[in-house]
This record gives C-alpha cells, structure tokens and sequence, in this order.
C-alpha cells in the first residue's frame, strides 16, 4: 500500500512538470495556432535563470597567491564570494533561497524571451504550414540549446533546494505510520507549486477581461479582430505568459533534476504526447492528461508490473496515447475542428 | 645450338643483372605489402583520427579527450614539455612525430550516439585517411567503431569504455583499451566494499539499460555476493531517464541496506542526487547506515553531483592526485596548457596515442599485423597506472585499480576524489576465457 501511494506521490509530482509544460504549448497552440517545438527549451531556460542567479550569487573575488602553487606550478587560486563579504548573513539566506528567490527573476525574464521569440521569429510563421512552423521552432530550439552549452557546458549543474526543505518529509507519521512513506520536501513543494501556477493561468483565463477576451479571441480571432480589439498584440502577451510558465517549471525543477542544456528536448516530446492526449487547443486537457500520464509512468515502473510486463515503464506513455487517440481521436477534452481542416 | 662465351665482362653483367632481377620483385613485393593495408601514409606525416563526443550528453568528457589527443601529438612532435614521453619505460619515441612522419590529427563527433560514431570513424578512414582511430566514451559506441575498424584493418585505441564486452565477448584484433573494465571494478571494490560496510549487507541495483550497466551489475553482483552480501533486486533504468524517483522509491521498502547506482555520467548524477533527496544517507535499515556506491567514477560527474557525492565509494582508473612520476608529468603538462587537471578520460586517451605511436616505432612500420604484434603482450611502466601488460589473448590492459571516495574536505574544486587505496594489478587479473569471444584475423587489407 505504501509502495503504491509513494508511486502516486511520484506521478503527481512528474504529473505536474508535463502539466505546466503541455498547458503553456496548449496555450500558444489555441491563440496563435503555431505548433511550437522550442517550447522545451523554454523550460530549459527557465532553470538556466535559476542556474545563472546562482552563478551571479556565488561570484568570487580570485586572487593569486604566488606564495603556494597547483600541482602543475602555476600560483594557486585565492577564492572569495563577494555577496557573503559584501551582504553577510543576508547574502548567506540569499545563497541558501537562491531556487525559489530566483523566481522573481525568471519572471521578466522570461516574459521578454517569450515577447522577443514571438515578434522576433515565430510570428512570420502564422500563415506558414505546421510543417514549417515545426521546422523552425525545432531549430530554434537547437540554436537556443547550444548558445547554452557553449556558455554552461554540457554537464549537469547541480541547485540546491533551501535547506529547510532539503530533506525528507515522513508522511506516514502524519496518519500514525511512522518511517513508512518518506518523501522529499521539495517535491511536495514543487507539486503544490505547479497546482498553484495552474489555478493562477485558468483564473486569469477565466476570471480576467483581458483573459476574456483572449478566450474569445481563441474561439474566434476575425470576430474578436472586427470589435475593435488588437488581439494579435494579446496573443504576443499570451506567448510570454506561456513562456513564463514553462520558465517557473523550469526554475522550480532544478533541485529535482540538476539542469543541462538538453533537459527542455527530454521533456518536450513528452509534453506533446500529453498535449495529443488531452486533446488540442484544451486547456484542461491538457493539465488532466499531464497528471494521468506522470502516474501511469510511476506506476508502470513498479516492480511487481514489470516483472509480468518487462519494459512496461519505458512505453507506457505511448502505448496509452495509442490506445486513448484510438478510440477517442479528439484525445480526452479536445474540441471539434482543431486541426481537422 | 648457339654457344655463349662465358667471359669476365659477361658474367659481371649477367650477375648485375641477376642482382636488379633479384632486387627489384623484393621491393616492388614489399611496397605492394604496405599499400595492401588501409591509409599507409606516403608523404612526410601521418594522421590520426580523434572521434569524441562533442555533442550529447558526454560533451565535457568528450573536451577533456580532445585536449589530452592534441597534448599528444604536441609530444609526439617534439613541442611542449614532452609530458609523460620522460616517464614512459619504452624509449623508441624521439620527439620526431612517429617514424620520422610529422603527427597530424583529424576530429569527429560521435555525439555518443553508434551510428553516429560508426559514420564520423567511416568518414576519417575513407576521407581523411586516419591510420588509427582512437576515441568515445561510451561503450556502446566503442563496440560499434572496434568493429568497423576491424572490418577496414584500421587500429582501434579506445577511449573511456568499461564494458566487459569490449574485450570480452565483442573484442577485436584491431581493438585495444588501456582503461579498465566493470569485472576489476568488481574485484577492486568488493574487498573495500565488505571492509568498510561489512559482510552482512543486502544490496539494491539500479542499472542503465545497456552494454555497459549489464556488464557492470554482474561484475558487482558476483563480487558482492562471494562476499556475502544479499542482493534484493537488480532493475534496469532506461537511459537518459532523467527523473528517477519511480525507480528509487521501491528501494525504500525493499529491505536493502545499500543502493548501488550502475549509472555513469548525467544518469548517475541525477540519480545520485534524488537518491539524497529520498533521505537515504541518513536511513537506518537492517540497524545499520544506508549506504550508496558508485561502481564507476569520474571526476567529471563528481563535479555535476557536488555535495551529494562525498563519502560515497567507487573506482576510477586514474586520478590526478596521485604521486608517481608519471602521473606528476602528465599533471604538469595538462594544468600549463589548459589550467587545470585533466581526467581519467584525458589520461587514458593520451596515454592510447603514445602507445600506438611506441608500437610502430618499435615495429619500425605502420603496417597493422606488425603493431598489433607490437601492441600484444607490451608490458611497459611510466604512464600513472604502474607496470602495465597489454595482455595479447584480449588487448585488454592490467594494470593497478583504483579504489576511490567522494573527497569530505576537498581543498580545492578540482581536489574532489580520495584514493583509499590502490588496488594491485594480480587482484583484478582474471582469465580472457570467462568472456568469449574471437579476435579474428591481423591482415585485414579492406579499406
């Protein structure tokens, strides 16, 4: 039992990285109707912030000694961080909340990506087949994962959670079952997070004049066009939220997964499974599916199933894809005549 | 019948005659020998080829070959400090390239990736005209170009590769690895293993699903368990998986006091990270620590792990700590080129070069049975493992293995693994029979 709710833990939390991603590929899908494979590397570029945020943190003040020598006889190295020199306590709290603090970062950050991205490249691209969208934006990621290789190399690069969510919860201790289901603290933190991130985009969406007016717009862009409303310049602003999103993933994945520069391709095939899953164009289809596919894989990885299915983990994803678009072609929430012409 | 006159001047004619006759099939026989085999150089330089990764995930690794191939070649050609070539217990290398020819190198990516490697070695043996190739970090790319080398009669120097298989089931008489293997990292590590955690212990494998983990877990398995260790279960983790807590959270429950990660690179890295994050440094099962171990070692992932790597054990083929002659040397060159310390990858690709290079010097050819010849049974000192033999029934090195932990107090960021001790070579010397496998045939001429 245990072992089955640990699983569920771990879909939930998987669940909710391919959730974030499919929701901001889905929105930029329903606005702008461009299928965008650099999505993942938004993701990417969003742990990139926190990465760099720390880098920026852990600057150091080097100083040759000439006094004592490396091995290979060159001076040695006299290494000092400026922000705990300059900041003291301060800057050690700041070092130790680098991950989350980074968040406010990210945010413009990535919004501007997005916005540049957007009027930069991909909106020569709207009256362009899907092929072509597909090709470009897969270059583009490409371009975007080497410009970070070449910067960061191609090693992981390890961020720490902060230390008071460092460790383990025992959540068997909170129903009388003590040293039973222990699970890390920050993938609590990282699941309630992207639950949070999600509530926020489908309250805008839903709750917001502006976020009205962009459902409208994804129903039916000429009319909306016809009202007197530049929608296309909401549009952009919607590629910057979905950019922002995908960033926040990013940015709050890093203690999970040390990011490198191939991380968002990993996760971008993925996402588009979920996003044909859930259906094109459905927001909630696409968080659903992300969550459903994120268990299935844990579950599927489970001993017990694999040793009647050996393999079972690594195809699980597909096989339910195939299965789901067999017998509901729309995928689990998706709308008539999206992508059907 | 006509009567030939058997005079002084004819017969001084008829013997110079004879001698040009005689002289002439001999040499045009010999030259046709060496231009039978593949790329024989004519001019006045040789070339090599160095097929890395410098895309995917082995990228760093891959940087690291490239600089320690191109340290080499500077050496072989008389420039630099002439590293290791001081040390090295052969001394048929001059300084003057390899036979007299000026050494020039070729570069491919093999993006760690077989077909990629295969086609990028393809493209150097038929384009570039690479003599030898010498490369990768994988094993699965180093089965792969060993045995397109063998089918082309081009010397394969293989790079980072542990597989068993390599010299195993899968060697090749064109194909020889100088670093070591998972079976010594079984037999290196076991004796410490049971030393240091004890005889009653059940262990958890966690495997990536290839060549390399197979090999590994085996090697590990059977040296655990003629130890007395108990393995609970062994589960295979696709590469590259990224998340890995679907895996590890059955470990929890299992019963198993040690996990051991046969992942190498970003796998383990990630794995190593949210083994951490699971709490299973500071578990306490079977009223004992929970342990984790990293067969495999590199100082290059220790630096990706970072916190999460101290105290852990593992085994490496060479690090740059170490205080022999040899290893000093090779420090020295490296750190003044580039700045730092190179890694075992750098070590094991540079001294490759400098053995196939000493192995026609001393064949006086570049022709490959003669090399390989040169190559089988070489026992040779003064390259940072010790004595060496380069053993001829599987082209396999032997050498001292080196048992290793993650450094608790590293004085500087490269400073970041420990030895804890080195293992001598007649511990983890084993018999070529247990793997199979055939070399086959030396004179190879396809090109």
């Amino acid at each position: 039992m245990d072992a089955l709710l640990l699983q569920f833990l771990n879909g939930l939390d998987k669940g909710g990285a391919y959730a974030l991603i499919a929701l901001g590929l889905t929105l930029v899908f329903g606005t702008l109707g461009v299928v965008n494979f650099a999505h993942g590397a938004l993701f990417m570029l969003g742990a990139f912030c926190a990465v760099t945020f720390n880098k920026i943190l852990t600057l150091e003040k080097v100083v040759l000694d000439p006094e004592q020598k490396t091995a290979w006889g060159t001076p040695l190295e006299i290494r000092t961080p400026y922000v705990e020199a300059w900041l003291g306590d301060f800057g050690a709290f700041l070092l130790n909340y680098s991950v989350p603090v980074s968040i406010i970062v990210a945010i413009p950050v990535m919004l501007l990506i997005g916005v540049v991205m957007e009027r930069g490249l991909i909106k020569y691209f709207y009256k362009r087949p899907h092929a072509d969208q597909i090709l470009v934006t897969f270059g583009l990621a490409i371009v975007i994962q080497e410009i970070i290789k070449h910067y960061y190399g191609a090693n992981p690069i390890p961020q720490a959670a902060p230390e008071i969510v460092s460790g383990s919860a025992d959540i068997g201790a909170w129903f009388g079952l003590a040293g039973t289901i222990v699970y890390p603290w920050w993938r609590l933190v990282f699941f309630g997070f992207s639950v949070v991130v999600i509530g926020a985009v489908f309250a805008f969406l839903q709750f917001t004049t502006y976020g009205m007016v962009v459902r409208a717009g994804m129903r039916d862009s000429e009319t909306v066009g016809l009202l007197g409303i530049n929608i296309q310049k909401r549009f952009t602003v919607v590629f910057g939220l979905a950019a922002v999103v995908a960033g926040l993933a990013g940015v709050m994945y890093t203690p999970i997964l040390p990011p490198d520069y191939h991380m968002g391709m990993d996760f971008l095939v993925l996402s588009f499974v979920v996003v044909v899953v859930g259906g094109m164009g459905s927001l909630p289809g696409a968080v659903l599916a992300g969550f459903m596919l994120g268990i299935l894989q844990s579950f599927a990885s489970m001993n017990e199933i694999k040793s009647i299915f050996p393999g079972i983990d690594q195809i699980i994803i597909y096989l339910v894809a195939v299965i789901i678009l067999l017998t509901m072609p729309r995928g689990l929430m998706g709308r008539e005549g999206v992508m059907e012409e | 019948m006509s009567k030939i006159a058997l005079t002084r001047r004819n017969l001084l004619k008829a013997g110079a005659a004879s001698g040009v006759a005689l002289a002439a099939p001999m040499s045009f026989v010999r030259g046709a020998y060496a231009e039978e085999f593949c790329n024989m150089p004519t001019g006045s330089t040789v070339t090599l080829g160095f097929n890395v990764p410098q895309s995917g995930p082995y990228a760093d690794e891959g940087a690291d070959e490239l600089r320690a191939y191109q340290l080499a070649v500077k050496h072989l050609n008389g420039e630099g400090d002439g590293g290791m070539l001081n040390t090295f217990s052969s001394k048929a290398l001059k300084g003057n390239g390899i036979l007299g020819k000026k050494v020039e190198y070729v570069t491919g990516d093999t993006q760690t990736k077989s077909d990629a490697a295969r086609a990028s070695a393809k493209r150097m043996i038929e384009k570039d005209g690479a003599i030898m190739i010498t490369g990768g970090s994988s094993s699965g790319v180093a089965v792969a170009v060993q045995g397109l080398c063998q089918e082309n009669g081009i010397i394969f120097m293989a790079g980072l590769t542990h597989s068993n298989d390599t010299t195993g089931k899968d060697k090749k008489r064109f194909g020889f690895r100088h670093f070591f293997n998972a079976y010594m990292s079984g037999q290196a590590l076991g004796p410490i293993l049971a030393e240091q955690l004890g005889k009653d212990r059940t262990a958890y494998h966690l495997t990536a699903d290839y060549t390399w983990g197979w090999t590994q877990e085996e090697s590990i398995k059977n040296a655990t368990e003629n130890l007395g260790w108990n393995t609970a279960n062994a589960v295979r983790t696709p590469l590259g998986a990224g998340d890995f807590s679907q895996y590890l959270t059955p470990v929890l429950n299992s019963g198993a006091d040690v996990l051991i990660l046969n992942h190498y690179g970003k796998d383990m890295v990630n794995s190593l990270t949210q083994a951490v994050q699971f709490g299973m440094r500071e578990k306490q099962v079977n009223g004992k620590n929970f342990e984790i171990v990293v067969p495999l070692f590199s100082r290059l992932m220790a630096q990706g792990a970072g916190e999460n790597i101290k105290g852990i054990l593992g085994t490496t083929n060479w690090n740059w700590s170490l205080q022999d002659d040899a290893s000093q040397a090779f420090v020295k060159s490296f750190g003044q080129e580039y700045g730092f310390p190179p890694s075992q990858a750098a070590q094991t690709c540079y001294v490759q070069t400098l053995l196939y290079a000493d192995a026609c010097e001393r064949a006086g050819a570049f022709t490959p049975p003669q090399v390989i010849e040169a190559l089988e049974g070489f026992e040779f000192d003064g390259m940072g493992n010790g004595p060496t033999l380069y053993r001829a029934a599987d082209h396999q090195c032997f050498k001292d293995v080196l048992v290793v932990k993650g450094n608790e107090n590293p004085t500087s960021q490269f400073d970041l693994l420990e030895v804890v001790k080195i293992v001598p070579r007649d511990q983890v010397t084993y018999d070529p029979a247990i793997f199979g496998g055939e070399l086959g045939p030396a004179d190879v001429k396809k090109c």
